[in-house]
C-alpha cells in the first residue's frame, strides 16, 4: 500500500480535568449556544413581510409539496445566538494568526465600507453596461496594479479564488498547447512534492498528469532531479512553482528553472499564495513566470471570512495572454468601458468562461481600497515587515525549536518536530499555543519537513506582540523537549477541548436530525 | 503608514537581534536582475482614508444602484431585501477576520453556523446531505457534472435548452479538459423534459434546471426516470433559492444531486460576486463530493462540537486524486444566508416567496397589456421572458432614459440564438406597484 | 512451483500480507500498516469480479488525514470481500490480519507467490525502515 507518514492523534485520549459545573452549561461571558434547530420554532420569525394577496399562481403546479419545516428566529433571538456563536471564534482582530500559507493579516474597516457603497454593493452584474461604468472602470484600474506589480502583460479577473486562479492559469497554458496542436503529447506537469495540495490537483482537473520532483536539503528545487526529469522533454506541459516556496524560502534557482522550462517546450505557473512576502521588490514576471494567481484575500488583506470568499486573479505572459478567459474589459477609443463576453474579435483565442459574471467585486473594490492606501512606498514597507517578523520570530526560536533549514526565511518562518520528546507531537504544540491564547501555526505542512510547523506573522504585528508570542512558544517548546505529557491534554483552556475527528469521520453526522424518540420502557 | 506598527527603532532592534544589516539581506536569493529598484510605476506613496474614500466614492458614483429606481434584472442575480441584522452578523470581527475552521477548539462559531447552514440547505432543497458551500451557482454546477461523471464512470453530460449559459460555460470547460464529453441541447424557453429523450446508457448525468434561465418552472421527475432508467443522474439546478420556498426542490423531483446560487438570501447583487455555490446530494454519493463537510462529534470531555469532516476527498490531503482542486469556499456569504435564512424561517421564507412570484404575475399582467407585448415564459415563479416589438437593446436604452433597469436582453445571454427581440425581467419582494405602473408605461411610450 | 495446501503467509514491501491457501490469496494490510496510518474511518473495497494486476489500486483505505491505495499483490481476480469493514472500518486496527482482511483473490500465476516475503524477512524489512 502506499505508505503515508502523516498518521497522527485524531480521537483524543481521555484526560481528566478538574472544572466547575454550571448549570446553564455558560462559564461566565463565554455563553452556551445550542443548535438553531433546538430554539427556534417553525412560527417564530424575524422578518416582517406584508401578508400576500394570495390571488394569483401562474406556476402551474409546480410546487413543493412538503414545507421546509425549518425553524425561524425573532430578531434579538438572532442577534443573540450568532453573537454566542462568535465568541467561540478566535480572529486576527483578537490576536496574532500566525496559519503559514495564508497571510492572515490585519483586514482595513476602510475597505468594508467601500465595497458596501450602494454604487458597488447594490449593482447587478447584467445590468447595461452604460449604467456600471464605474464598476468596469475600477475593475480596469485594480488590473492596471495588479499588471504593474507583477510586471505582467495580462491579467484574468474572473477566478474566484486561489486554486480557480491555477485552473485559470493552467487552462490558459492547455489552450496554448492547443493552438500549437500539442495538447495530446504535452501532458506532465512538473510539481515539487513541498508543493500545496491545490497546484497537483489542479493539474489532473486540467487533464494533465503529475511528476513530482524533488527538494534538495536547502529547502528548494532539487536541480539534478529537475534536470533528470527534463531529459525527455516533449511531454512537458510545463511546472507548478510556489515562490517563495511553501518553506518560506526564495526559490535560488528561479530563473535557470524558467529558462529550463521553456528551452523544453513548457510554461512556467507561479503559485502566488506568497506574493506578500515580495510585492514592491520583485516583479514575478521578472522571473521568466507565464502565469500566477494572486490571493487578493491573503496579500490584499480581503477578510478571509471564515473560510471564504477569496479572489485569483491570475497574470498571463504574452504567450499565454490570447487565451485569457472572458469576460474581460476593454477602453474603446472614445472613453467607454465594456465588457467581451463572447468568444469573438479580440477574445477570439479564449479558452472559455470559467464563471457566471465577471469575478469577485466585492473583493475587487477591498483590494483597490488597500493598494490605494498604503501606496507604493507603503506595499514595499509591509512586504519588508512581513519579512522582516518572520525573520525575527525564526532568530528567537530556532534557539529552542528544530529550523530544518539553513539561513534566512522570507515571510515565513518554518521548523520541524526533531526537537521535541519521544511521545510529543506537532499539534500537541499547536493545541498548548491555543491555552496561550493564540491560534496555532499551520502544521503538517509542508508535506517534506517532518511534523513541520509553519509560523506566518504578517506585518500586521508589532514588536510587542511577537515577543509576547515568542515567550509562549518558547515555553511550550521547552516543555514539549522536556516530554512534558500535559500538552498532549491541551487546549484545557479554550471554549472547546480536543475533538474526536475519528468518531466524525467513522459514522458522519452532516445535519441536524430531529432525535429519535427514546424507545418505551418494556412493561413490567 | 496606519497599517503598520513597527517604528524605525523596532526594525532597527530586530535587524539586530537577528544579526542581519538591513532587509535587503533577507532578499539576497533574489537574482539581481530581478530585483526591483525604485519605486512601483506610476502608484502613489500612502494616502490617509479621506483621500481614498473620494477616489473610490467618485467610481461609485458612476454606476446606477439598483434601489435608486425601478429595477428588473434578474438571469441569476436578484435585488432582494436583506435584513440590517445579516450585515451586522457578518461584519462581527470574529467571523468576518477568521479562516477556514482547522483548529475547531476555538473555531466552533464558524463550524456550528456551517453546521446549521448545510442542514438548511438540504431542508431546503429536500436533499440528504449539503456541502459547506462552493464559490458560486456556476461553479457548484460544473463540480456536480464532474461527480456525476466519478460516480457513474461514464463520460458524457447532457445540458438542457434553459440551463445558464454562463453555468453551462463553466461546466463546459471543466468537462472538456477533462476528455467528459458535454452535449449542449438546443437552446429553448419551456424544453427541459427534452432531457428525458436525450439521456442514454453513456450518460453520467442530464442537467436541467427550473426556474430556468427564461423562468420556466418545471417538473422534472420525468426526467429523473428516465435519468436513472439508464443508469444516469439528474442534476438539478436553480439559479433563484427564493424560490424553493414555493417551487417544487430538486429533492421532490428526484435529483441526485442539487446546485445553486445562493445570492438571493442574504447576499447582495456586487456586481456579480461574491456569491454563495449551494451543493446537495444524495446520501449515496456523499463521499463523491468536493468542498468541505462540517460534521458533528464530541470533545475530550463528550461535549458536542463539530469539525471539517471528510476531508481526504479534498486536495490538502487526497493531492492530485481530489475530488476537486476547491480550497477556500465562499464561508461569509455562507453566514449571511444562514443567518438571513434563519431570521425568516421556512414560514417566511415561503412567504417571501409567495411575494416574489405574485409581484412577477403583476408585472406580466402590467406588461401583457401593452399593445405589441408578447410574454413567453409559459409557467413562471418570479421571472420571465417577453417580446417586443423592436429591438431589445434599443427598448432597453430607452427604458434607461426614463430611469428603468428593465431586464437583460435575451441576446446578450444568448448571442447567435435569434433572441433579439427577447427581454429576460424579474419582480420580488423589492418591486412595488408603482415600479411595475411605470415599467409598463414608459414600455407603452416605446414601442 | 509450490501448491500451498496448508494457508500460508507472505508479505509486499507495500504492506500487504497475503494468505495463500491452494488457488485462493486473501489480502489485508499489516500491523505495521494500520498503525502508521492511525484510526482508520474508511475502506473502500473492490467489485468482485475485478481483475487485478500486482502493483494496481485495488483499495483504498483512509484515516482522518490520510488516504493510502492499497495495492495487488498478484495477478487476481476478486472472489470475495470483506463487507464487514464498510460498517466497521475500525476492525482494520483491531483485527488487521484476521477480522480486517479485505478481498480474496484467485490466484492467476502461482509462481508471483515466490516473489513475496515470508514472515522473518518481512520482520527483517521492517526493522530497516
Amino acid at each position: 500500500m502506499s505508505m503515508n507518514t502523516q498518521g497522527r492523534p485524531t480521537s483524543p485520549e481521555s484526560v481528566s480535568m478538574s472544572s466547575i459545573e454550571t448549570v446553564s452549561g455558560s462559564r461566565g461571558l463565554l455563553q452556551h449556544e445550542d443548535l438553531l434547530f433546538e430554539i427556534g420554532t417553525s412560527e417564530t420569525t424575524g422578518v416582517d413581510l406584508p401578508a400576500p394577496k394570495g390571488t394569483k399562481n401562474r406556476l402551474g403546479g409546480v410546487t413543493r409539496k412538503v414545507p421546509t419545516g425549518l425553524p425561524g428566529l425573532s430578531e434579538p433571538q438572532a442577534v443573540r445566538h450568532y453573537m454566542r456563536l462568535s465568541q467561540k471564534n478566535y480572529a486576527i482582530d483578537l490576536g496574532l494568526f500566525p496559519l503559514g500559507s495564508c497571510t492572515m493579516k490585519h483586514n482595513p474597516r476602510l475597505n468594508e465600507k467601500m465595497a458596501r457603497l450602494p454604487g458597488f454593493g447594490d449593482i447587478h452584474p447584467l445590468q447595461p453596461q452604460a449604467t456600471v461604468q464605474g464598476a468596469l472602470e475600477l475593475i480596469d484600474e485594480l488590473a492596471t496594479w495588479l499588471k504593474t506589480l507583477t510586471n505582467m502583460p495580462a491579467v484574468a479577473m474572473s477566478p474566484k479564488a486561489g486554486a480557480h486562479g491555477e485552473f485559470c492559469g493552467m487552462m490558459a497554458i492547455r489552450q496554448a498547447l492547443i493552438a500549437r496542436g500539442e495538447v495530446e503529447t504535452r501532458k506532465r506537469v512538473l510539481v515539487p512534492e513541498s508543493a500545496h495540495g491545490t497546484n497537483p490537483a489542479t493539474a489532473v482537473q486540467c487533464g494533465f498528469i503529475v511528476d513530482e520532483i524533488k527538494a534538495n536539503k536547502r529547502g528548494r528545487v532539487d536541480m539534478a532531479d529537475l534536470k533528470a526529469k527534463l531529459e525527455k522533454s516533449d511531454d512537458i506541459a510545463g511546472i507548478m512553482l510556489t515562490n517563495p516556496n511553501t518553506c518560506g524560502l526564495f526559490e535560488t534557482d528561479i530563473k535557470e528553472i524558467a529558462d529550463l522550462i521553456h528551452a523544453a517546450g513548457g510554461y512556467f505557473y507561479c503559485d502566488g499564495a506568497n506574493f506578500n512576502a515580495i510585492v514592491g521588490r520583485v516583479r514575478p514576471g521578472d522571473l521568466g513566470v507565464d502565469a500566477m494567481h494572486i490571493n487578493l484575500h491573503k496579500t490584499f488583506s480581503t477578510p478571509h471570512g471564515g473560510g471564504g470568499p477569496g479572489s485569483g486573479p491570475t497574470v498571463l505572459s504574452e504567450a499565454l495572454a490570447p487565451y485569457a478567459p472572458v469576460p474581460f474589459v476593454v477602453k474603446d477609443a472614445d472613453g467607454m468601458y465594456r465588457l467581451v463576453e463572447d468568444i469573438e474579435g479580440v477574445a477570439s483565442e479564449s479558452f472559455g468562461r470559467m464563471v457566471a459574471f465577471h469575478g469577485q467585486m466585492g473583493m475587487f473594490v477591498r483590494a483597490l481600497t488597500y493598494i490605494l492606501s498604503h501606496g507604493a512606498d507603503g506595499l514595499k514597507q509591509a512586504s519588508e515587515d512581513a519579512v522582516l517578523n518572520a525573520n525575527y520570530i525564526q532568530a528567537r526560536l530556532k534557539k529552542v525549536m528544530t529550523a530544518p533549514f539553513e539561513g534566512y526565511c522570507m515571510h515565513e518562518a518554518l521548523f520541524s518536530d526533531a526537537f521535541t520528546a519521544e511521545g510529543i507531537e506537532t499539534i500537541d504544540i499547536a493545541k498548548a499555543l491555543i491555552d496561550e491564547g493564540y491560534h496555532p501555526m499551520t502544521m503538517y505542512f509542508p508535506l517534506v519537513v517532518h511534523g513541520a510547523m509553519l509560523i506566518e506573522p504578517t506585518e500586521s504585528e508589532s514588536k510587542a506582540e511577537l515577543d509576547r508570542f515568542c515567550d509562549a512558544l518558547e515555553s511550550i517548546a521547552r516543555r514539549a523537549a522536556q516530554g512534558d505529557e500535559a500538552l498532549k491534554g491541551a487546549p484545557y483552556l479554550a471554549p472547546m477541548r480536543r475533538l474526536d475527528e475519528t468518531k466524525a469521520a467513522r459514522k458522519p453526522v452532516l445535519k441536524w436530525a430531529e432525535p429519535e424518540e427514546a424507545p418505551p420502557v418494556a412493561a413490567e | 503608514m496606519r497599517y503598520l506598527p513597527l517604528t524605525a527603532d523596532d526594525r532597527a532592534e530586530m535587524l539586530n537581534t537577528i544579526g542581519a544589516k538591513s532587509v535587503d539581506d533577507f532578499y539576497a536569493d533574489v537574482p539581481e536582475s530581478a530585483r526591483l529598484h525604485g519605486s512601483v510605476e506610476g502608484l502613489t506613496d500612502h494616502q490617509g482614508e479621506l483621500a481614498v474614500e473620494r477616489h473610490m466614492s467618485k467610481l461609485a458614483a458612476k454606476n446606477r444602484a439598483a434601489s435608486s429606481g425601478p429595477f428588473f434584472v434578474g438571469a441569476g442575480a436578484y435585488k432582494h431585501h436583506v435584513p440590517a441584522t445579516v450585515d451586522m452578523i457578518i461584519q462581527r470581527s470574529e467571523f468576518l477576520t477568521t479562516y477556514t475552521p482547522y483548529q475547531p477548539e476555538i473555531a466552533q462559531g464558524t463550524l456550528q453556523t456551517l453546521f446549521e447552514f448545510q442542514t438548511q440547505v438540504a431542508a431546503l432543497t429536500a436533499m440528504d446531505v449539503a456541502n459547506a458551500s462552493m464559490y458560486d451557482g456556476s461553479t457548484a454546477c460544473a463540480e456536480a457534472a464532474v461527480m456525476a461523471t466519478r460516480a457513474t464512470r461514464r463520460k458524457k453530460v447532457i445540458l438542457s435548452g434553459g440551463l445558464h449559459p454562463h453555468y453551462a460555460a463553466a461546466t463546459k470547460l471543466l468537462c472538456e479538459a477533462q476528455g467528459i464529453e458535454v452535449v449542449q441541447l438546443e437552446h429553448a424557453i419551456d424544453g427541459e423534459l427534452a432531457l428525458a429523450d436525450a439521456v442514454d446508457d453513456q450518460t453520467a448525468c442530464v442537467i436541467g434546471q427550473s426556474p430556468n434561465t427564461f423562468g420556466t418552472v418545471s417538473d422534472l421527475s420525468p426526467v429523473a426516470e428516465a435519468a436513472h432508467g439508464k443508469g444516469a443522474l439528474l442534476v438539478s439546478v436553480f439559479t433563484e433559492a427564493v424560490s424553493l420556498g414555493l417551487v417544487t426542490p430538486p429533492g421532490e423531483m428526484g435529483a441526485d444531486i442539487a446546485v445553486g446560487e445562493g445570492q438571493s438570501i442574504g447576499n447582495g447583487l456586487n456586481f456579480g460576486g461574491p456569491y454563495v455555490g449551494l451543493f446537495a446530494c444524495t446520501q449515496k454519493l456523499v463521499r463523491q463530493m468536493p468542498g468541505r463537510l462540517c460534521g458533528e462529534t464530541t470533545d475530550a470531555e463528550g461535549k458536542r462540537g463539530f469539525v471539517l469532516t471528510l476531508s481526504t476527498r479534498e486536495q490538502h490531503i487526497r493531492r492530485d486524486k481530489a475530488t476537486s482542486n476547491i480550497c477556500t469556499n465562499s464561508g461569509l456569504c455562507a453566514l449571511a444566508f444562514t443567518a438571513h435564512m434563519t431570521l425568516l424561517g421556512g414560514k417566511g421564507l415561503e412567504q417571501m416567496a409567495v411575494l416574489n412570484h405574485e409581484a412577477a404575475c403583476d408585472l406580466a399582467d402590467a406588461l401583457a397589456a401593452v399593445p405589441g407585448v408578447e410574454i413567453l415564459t409559459p409557467r413562471f415563479f418570479n421571472e420571465f421572458a417577453f417580446r417586443t416589438p423592436m429591438n431589445a437593446e434599443a427598448v432597453l436604452a430607452m427604458l434607461d432614459e426614463a430611469g428603468i433597469v428593465g431586464g437583460v436582453r435575451a441576446s446578450r445571454l444568448f448571442p447567435g440564438d435569434h433572441m433579439g427581440d427577447v427581454i429576460l425581467c424579474a419582480a420580488t419582494e423589492c418591486t412595488t406597484p408603482e415600479d411595475i405602473a411605470a415599467y409598463a408605461a414608459a414600455l407603452k411610450e416605446i414601442i | 512451483m509450490t501448491r500451498y495446501t496448508q494457508p500460508t503467509t507472505f508479505y509486499t514491501e507495500d504492506h500487504e500480507w497475503v494468505t495463500v491457501h491452494n488457488d485462493l490469496a486473501t489480502v489485508g494490510i499489516t500491523h505495521y500498516a494500520e498503525n502508521a496510518l492511525g484510526d482508520i474511518v474508511f475502506v473502500e473495497l473492490p467489485e468482485v469480479g475485478a481483475e487485478f494486476a500486482p502493483g494496481d489500486d485495488m483499495a483504498v483505505v483512509e484515516s482522518v488525514k490520510a488516504a493510502s491505495d492499497v495495492y495487488a499483490p498478484i495477478h487476481g481476480k476478486v472472489v470475495e470481500v470483506n463487507g464487514a469493514l464498510s460498517d466497521k472500518p475500525e476492525t482494520v486496527n483491531e483485527s488487521p490480519t484476521e477480522k480486517g482482511w479485505f478481498c480474496v483473490l484467485e490466484i492467476k500465476d502461482g509462481a508471483e507467490i515466490a516473489g513475496l516475503m515470508d514472515e522473518a524477512a518481512y520482520k527483517a524489512y521492517c526493522e530497516t525502515l
